[in-house]
């Protein structure tokens, strides 16, 4: 590692023997190169943001008529007239709060549990507890939806509830999709915060034993300080991610997310008013556009949060 | 002694963690190998039975998992090498080419990668517009190169590859592309196949984008057949849950022995992120 740091110093100096031709040669290669990136993020990335913008403006049908322009009606009707958006805002907040804290905390608990010297069988333990993240959420929600049944699930049997319908209530709606969110991403956060606990200085813990801190107390005075940057990103991705959840409650109930919308989410409204049997993409595209200022903001609030609460 | 009960209880919470984590790969194995009628009790079956072959013939005759196959292997295929190609090139130019705007350049392509999904009715429409509705092209042509990969493949390069090395190979007269073909591909061979890994099941598990542009039995994906069946035979537990089990197995296969290097590229596409 040394070795390297010293090569990599050095030669950033600048190099001995560049002629101009070669460093015209190295440009123009350097453009070619990322130049396939950019062409499809363009193409594929960047313009529809900017589409979607234009989209919103316009009473658009997807498979009707001309669209018309109808200037920021689409964002009014959304904002003041729409009891249907505000329940999908609501159910996507719930969901996130009751999957993304015990899921974070988990996750924390077991990658400091797994990086403890004494533990053995760490890979076995670590692949294991990974497995989930490889599954489809397609296939995830079909497994669920199968332990959560309401008259032949495992969960109604383990928990002694038989014939409790899981479907049928909003807050066990969000319950059971926390559920399955949990199960796909506890491992993947355990494996990043394994990273970033191989980082953090052993003399630190040691200094903390010498002075008779127990190993909870490290836990919430070492580790959690000195993770802070690694549980920010981790609380960030989930932010996002949590925000435009939708194919759980797509499969594990239906376009409307239920017959009460009790498991509609924002991203699912959207999808639902374009694809599902509106075809309204003009309406989606602003739904789409007033999401992503509620993922930016949240997102934002939540490394502002975290900063604050987490002292180094 | 108090170390002692730690120990325990550290060593149970993590039995009981794994456990959680792999039993409902134990649950969708007793389902596929079930009857809908005997997976449809209460209290609920928790043994595998011997209706294993009769479910995937069942599957197999209610969707096309065939085609499905060979559309998914297209489709994850294509976009694995072209990845591979694209992302090390673009990784090679950021991290060992001198040029203007390169740190700009890797700015924007890192920044991508926190920007929310997007909606997908923009990219619809221009997908419509290129003509590639129910094409494969629709699910190809905007994946083959990606931020992620580029990012990955630019900490390869950098970890691996001294930039001595480029300057030497430079003065023997080789030309970009060769350094990048001849010495940066076979010292990024890990890396590769990391991404590799990374990106085929990705592709692989993609369902909402294909559900949204390819419409067309002939041009299903596996998810999409999974997604067809459990419309169709919404109450036959046994039937839906082993569509999703054959698909899940092949990434088990190759998860299983490759865990390693995929748990690393994705720490590693992360954390020094």
């Amino acid at each position: 590692m040394e070795v390297h740091t010293k090569i990599r110093t050095k030669s950033n100096n600048k190099p001995r023997f560049k002629s101009g031709l070669q460093a015209r040669k190295d440009a123009l290669s350097g453009y070619l190169y990322v130049a396939p990136f950019f062409i499809l993020f363009l193409t594929f990335g960047i313009f529809p943001i900017f589409y979607n913008l234009y989209i919103s403006l316009f009473s658009w049908k997807l498979f009707g008529a001309e669209p018309e322009f109808i200037g920021l009606q689409n964002y009014v009707w959304l904002l003041t007239d729409d009891p249907t958006f505000i329940k999908a805002v609501v159910n996507t907040f719930s969901i996130w709060i009751i999957s993304t804290i015990p899921q974070l905390f988990i996750a924390l608990v077991l990658a400091y549990v797994l990086n403890q010297a004494f533990v053995k069988m760490k890979d076995l333990f670590r692949m294991a507890i990974f497995m989930p993240f490889i599954t489809s959420i397609l296939a995830v929600t079909i497994i669920f939806n199968s332990l959560f049944s309401r008259d032949f699930g495992l969960i109604n049997f383990i928990l002694g509830t038989e014939g409790l319908d899981w479907k049928n209530n909003r807050i066990l709606t969000h319950f059971a999709i926390a559920t399955m969110v949990n199960w796909r991403w506890i491992g993947y956060n355990t494996i990043i915060y394994m990273a970033g606990l191989q980082t953090i200085g052993k003399d630190l813990y040691e200094a903390a034993t010498i002075d008779g801190a127990n190993k909870i107390q490290q836990f919430f005075y070492i580790t959690i300080p000195q993770l802070r940057p690694i549980i920010l990103f981790t609380i960030i991705m989930s932010s996002i991610g949590g925000m435009s959840l939708f194919i759980e409650p797509l499969v594990f109930l239906d376009l409307r997310g239920g017959s009460a919308n009790q498991g509609l989410t924002m991203f699912l409204y959207l999808y639902e008013t374009a694809f599902g049997t509106k075809y309204n993409i003009g309406y989606s595209a602003a739904i789409s556009w007033v999401m992503f200022v509620i993922v930016v903001m949240f997102a934002l609030l939540n490394w502002f949060i975290t900063t604050k609460v987490i002292k180094d | 002694m108090k170390n002692r009960a730690g120990r325990f209880i550290s060593y149970l919470f993590l039995l009981i963690s794994s456990l959680i984590s792999i039993f409902p790969f134990y649950w969708m194995f007793v389902i596929s190998t079930n009857t809908t009628a005997a997976a449809n009790k209460f209290p609920p079956k928790i043994i595998p039975g011997d209706q294993f072959i009769a479910n995937i013939q069942n599957a197999w005759e209610n969707a096309d998992f065939i085609a499905a196959l060979f559309n998914t292997l297209i489709v994850a295929g294509t976009i694995t090498i072209s990845q591979l190609f694209f992302c090390s090139l673009a990784a090679f130019a950021l991290a060992r080419l001198q040029f203007k705007g390169r740190n700009f350049v890797f700015i924007i392509i890192v920044s991508t990668l926190l920007l929310p999904p997007a909606s997908p009715i923009p990219l619809y429409i221009i997908v419509s517009k290129f003509d590639w509705i129910n094409s494969l092209y629709a699910v190809i042509i905007p994946f083959l190169v990606g931020a992620f990969g580029v990012f990955l493949m630019k900490q390869f390069i950098e970890t691996a590859i001294h930039p001595e090395l480029i300057e030497s190979a430079k003065m023997d007269g080789a030309r970009n592309f060769q350094t990048y073909y001849r010495i940066v591909l076979p010292i990024i061979k890990p890396g590769l196949a990391t991404l590799a890994i990374i990106t085929f099941m990705a592709i692989w598990n993609d369902f909402v984008w294909p559900s949204i542009v390819l419409k067309d039995q002939s041009v299903q994906t596996l998810q999409l057949a999974v997604r067809g069946l459990q419309n169709a035979y919404n109450r036959d537990t046994a039937l839906v849950v082993t569509g999703a089990f054959i698909t899940t197995l092949p990434l088990l296969a190759i998860f299983i022995p490759f865990s390693r290097q995929f748990i690393s590229g994705l720490t590693e596409g992360s954390v020094k992120g």
